[in-house]
């Protein structure tokens, strides 16, 4: 076990996969010399060598495109986007070719490729860095979307996605990078892509979320705590495809929940769980779902950050309604 | 003292365009125009490309006429673009990856890709697209300029394993215009990458004619911006295409880098056979034209010059071409259809759990 941040957690997981397997190759803008620009490949390039530890012409969607190029001689690229906000550019390479590649093949062909990205609000970027774009890839066939919570998880998952011979889009929230410590194992191990996890258990409600908000959801379980509500949260780990089975059961148990995500009303993953729910467990329910999100505007300039975010406050005040419904 | 010449970017850039001339070795008459360009491909070679454009030509006819007889699915006509799609290919090695865009399934054909498998792309069936092991190349690209860019990663990937091969990807003159195109031929200048990258311009992007894709006033020139070589070549002539794009596949194998080529070119037809009507933008005295540059009309004088084509030889080959349209189509059509659960079946390598979910539905559905 070692002491590692979330960022170092993912570092360790590249570090241990491009050791693993010689055909796994590391590329983006700024991530040789420069370790990227938050140094998640920090000392990468050393070690492993500029042929596989590589910085990129400027082009999110040539980068993108590079990747599932190098496919077809078994590379299996590990790509950064700088900022998951210059999604847009890369949405052909992504959504139209590397999410197909496979099916358009017959499946003579496939696209192991892991796209990571920095993404999330309440760090003061300039506009177009924060968005919480994950609906997008969400609702793209063809890919698996994961955003981990936490340094153990981050390392797991990451390693699976690079073994997955699918394509994993891994967002990695920028204030989950260096927010906090945990120990990590330090010999490789895999999270499961798909299941979600059960961060605190509780019979009166269930709060789910994902990302940062994981943490808003932790807070508001311990406020509620000290009122006598006995709170589940639950971590979705995976936003595509997402773990239904964990999810009902929980819900069978506390008969109430509350969806939470940083993005907005119309965007993420929200407005999908709480559907499924209620197609799959309405009669297992006392109250109406409600939603924590954001408002459905393009993401504020910084002034307006800290109100626009979703916080603890909002998920309390909406876990109340649900409670007392 | 010699005056302090002012540097004057609209000279630099006259002086830029007026270097990039056409490369022609044979004309309109058959003759070789260019002696010092001239390939010198063996006499068995010049018979073998003459023998597959001709095979071409024919498919390009049965293709358009199936179609119409609602045979063949999605088709873009070929003919005209002979000489850029066939000599250019003709230039290759079996080891190097071919990334066309729609219009060039001929040059998957004879990379290796059995017809059938091309009648089942057009007909809409995955099974057109499940290349056999060998054929080093990617299924016809949909999006306009996309595989420009893959086409520098699978360059790169060559060289990264050290082969002695090179990735050769097409578009059209309205694919110059893609970001895409740009960046693939950047990222390949970059990497050193061992790709060449033609661009058929045939002069109309649909029904966009050239001149508004560019003010540039040629395609080849934008190599320039790339800092990679680009050649300008006679899109008609089969021997300029063989040429420049044998001396690109060279330089790249040496470690050269990349190459743009542009192949000034006609497609005789329409765009696609979904509807496309060509005079709506295109002149008869324009067609005509083009058409005295035929290809085939050229290389045949070519050759018959030479003794080595005549009419009995060519009528053999269409023979034989339709011949194999027929057996591949009688192929195609034992081909089972696909369903649904396929589809679901070879979208991921580990199905999620969702798709699991939706799997037992559609086998119901489809055993109805």
């Amino acid at each position: 076990m070692a002491q590692m941040t979330m960022i170092q957690a993912i570092t360790n997981a590249m570090a241990t996969e491009l050791k693993n397997d010689e055909n796994v190759l590391v590329f983006g803008e700024d991530i040789g010399v420069n370790g990227g620009v938050f140094r998640a490949t920090e000392g990468l390039q050393e070690e492993f060598g500029v042929d596989r530890v590589f910085d990129t012409p400027l082009a999110e969607s040539g980068l993108v495109s590079l990747g599932l190029g190098l496919t077809l001689e078994d590379y299996r690229p590990v790509i950064e986007i700088q900022f998951f906000g210059f999604l847009f550019e890369a949405m052909d390479g992504i959504a139209g070719q590397i999410a197909r590649h496979r099916v358009r093949s017959g499946a003579s062909k496939s696209s192991p490729i892991v796209i990571r990205a920095p993404f999330g609000g309440g760090v003061n970027t300039p506009e177009l860095h924060a968005d919480s774009l994950e609906g997008l890839m969400a609702q793209t066939p063809g890919l698996r979307v994961v955003i981990p919570s936490n340094p153990v998880d981050a390392k797991g998952l990451l390693i699976s996605a690079i073994r997955s011979n699918d394509p994993v889009i891994f967002l990695e929230h920028m204030k989950l990078y260096r927010s906090f410590r945990e120990d990590v194992p330090e010999e490789d191990y895999e999270v499961e892509i798909g299941k979600a996890s059960v961060k605190q258990e509780g019979t009166d409600i269930t709060l789910i979320a994902y990302g940062a908000m994981v943490q808003e959801a932790m807070k508001a379980a311990e406020e509620l705590g000290k009122e006598d509500v006995s709170v589940e949260v639950i971590d979705l780990r995976t936003v595509s495809p997402i773990d239904y089975d964990t999810l009902i059961e929980s819900v069978k148990k506390t008969n109430r929940a509350v969806m939470i995500q940083e993005a907005q009303r119309q965007a993420g993953v929200a407005a999908n769980v709480v559907s499924e729910l209620s197609e799959r467990a309405i009669l297992h329910l006392e109250a109406p779902i409600k939603r924590v999100t954001a408002p459905d505007t393009v993401y504020p300039f910084t002034q307006a950050e800290s109100v626009w975010l979703p916080n603890k406050d909002d998920i309390i005040e909406r876990a109340k309604e649900v409670l007392d419904f | 003292m010699a005056a302090n010449k002012k540097f004057n970017p609209v000279d630099v850039l006259s002086e830029i365009e007026a270097k990039f001339e056409m490369l022609q070795i044979l004309n309109e008459k058959g003759e070789i125009v260019n002696k010092d360009m001239d390939p010198k491909l063996s006499d068995e070679e010049l018979v073998e490309l003459m023998t597959r454009m001709v095979w071409t030509r024919v498919l390009d006819e049965r293709s358009t006429a199936l179609n119409r007889q609602g045979r063949l699915g999605f088709y873009a006509p070929t003919a005209g673009q002979e000489a850029s799609q066939i000599a250019s290919h003709y230039a290759l090695s079996k080891g190097d990856y071919v990334l066309p865009g729609y219009r060039d399934v001929p040059q998957l054909i004879w990379h290796g890709l059995p017809l059938t498998k091309a009648f089942l792309f057009s007909r809409g069936h995955y099974k057109g697209n499940q290349f056999p092991e060998g054929v080093n190349a990617l299924s016809p690209q949909i999006i306009i300029g996309a595989q420009y860019v893959q086409n520098a990663g699978v360059a790169l990937g060559l060289k990264k394993r050290g082969k002695e091969n090179v990735a050769i990807t097409y578009t059209g003159d309205g694919g110059t215009s893609q970001g895409d195109f740009y960046e693939g031929i950047n990222f390949a200048g970059a990497y050193n990458a061992p790709a060449i990258f033609v661009i058929q311009n045939n002069n109309y992007a649909i029904s966009t004619p050239r001149e508004l894709q560019s003010k540039a006033a040629t395609l080849a020139q934008k190599a320039v911006a790339a800092g990679i070589p680009g050649v300008l070549v006679d899109g008609m002539d089969p021997l300029a295409v063989y040429k420049a794009t044998k001396d690109a596949r060279d330089r790249a194998v040496e470690g050269d880098g990349p190459t743009l080529i542009e192949t000034l070119c006609y497609r005789f037809g329409p765009h696609t056979m979904a509807g496309d009507d060509p005079t709506r933008y295109r002149t008869s005295d324009e067609d005509t034209d083009w058409e005295k540059k035929d290809p085939i009309v050229r290389f045949r004088t070519y050759l018959e010059g030479k003794k080595l084509w005549s009419k009995e030889e060519e009528d053999k080959v269409i023979e034989q071409a339709k011949e194999d349209v027929k057996a591949a189509l009688k192929e195609a059509d034992a081909t089972d259809k696909q369903s649904v659960t396929e589809l679901m079946d070879l979208m991921y390598d580990v199905k999620p759990s969702n798709l699991e979910e939706q799997y037992e539905y559609y086998k119901g559905k489809e055993s109805k």
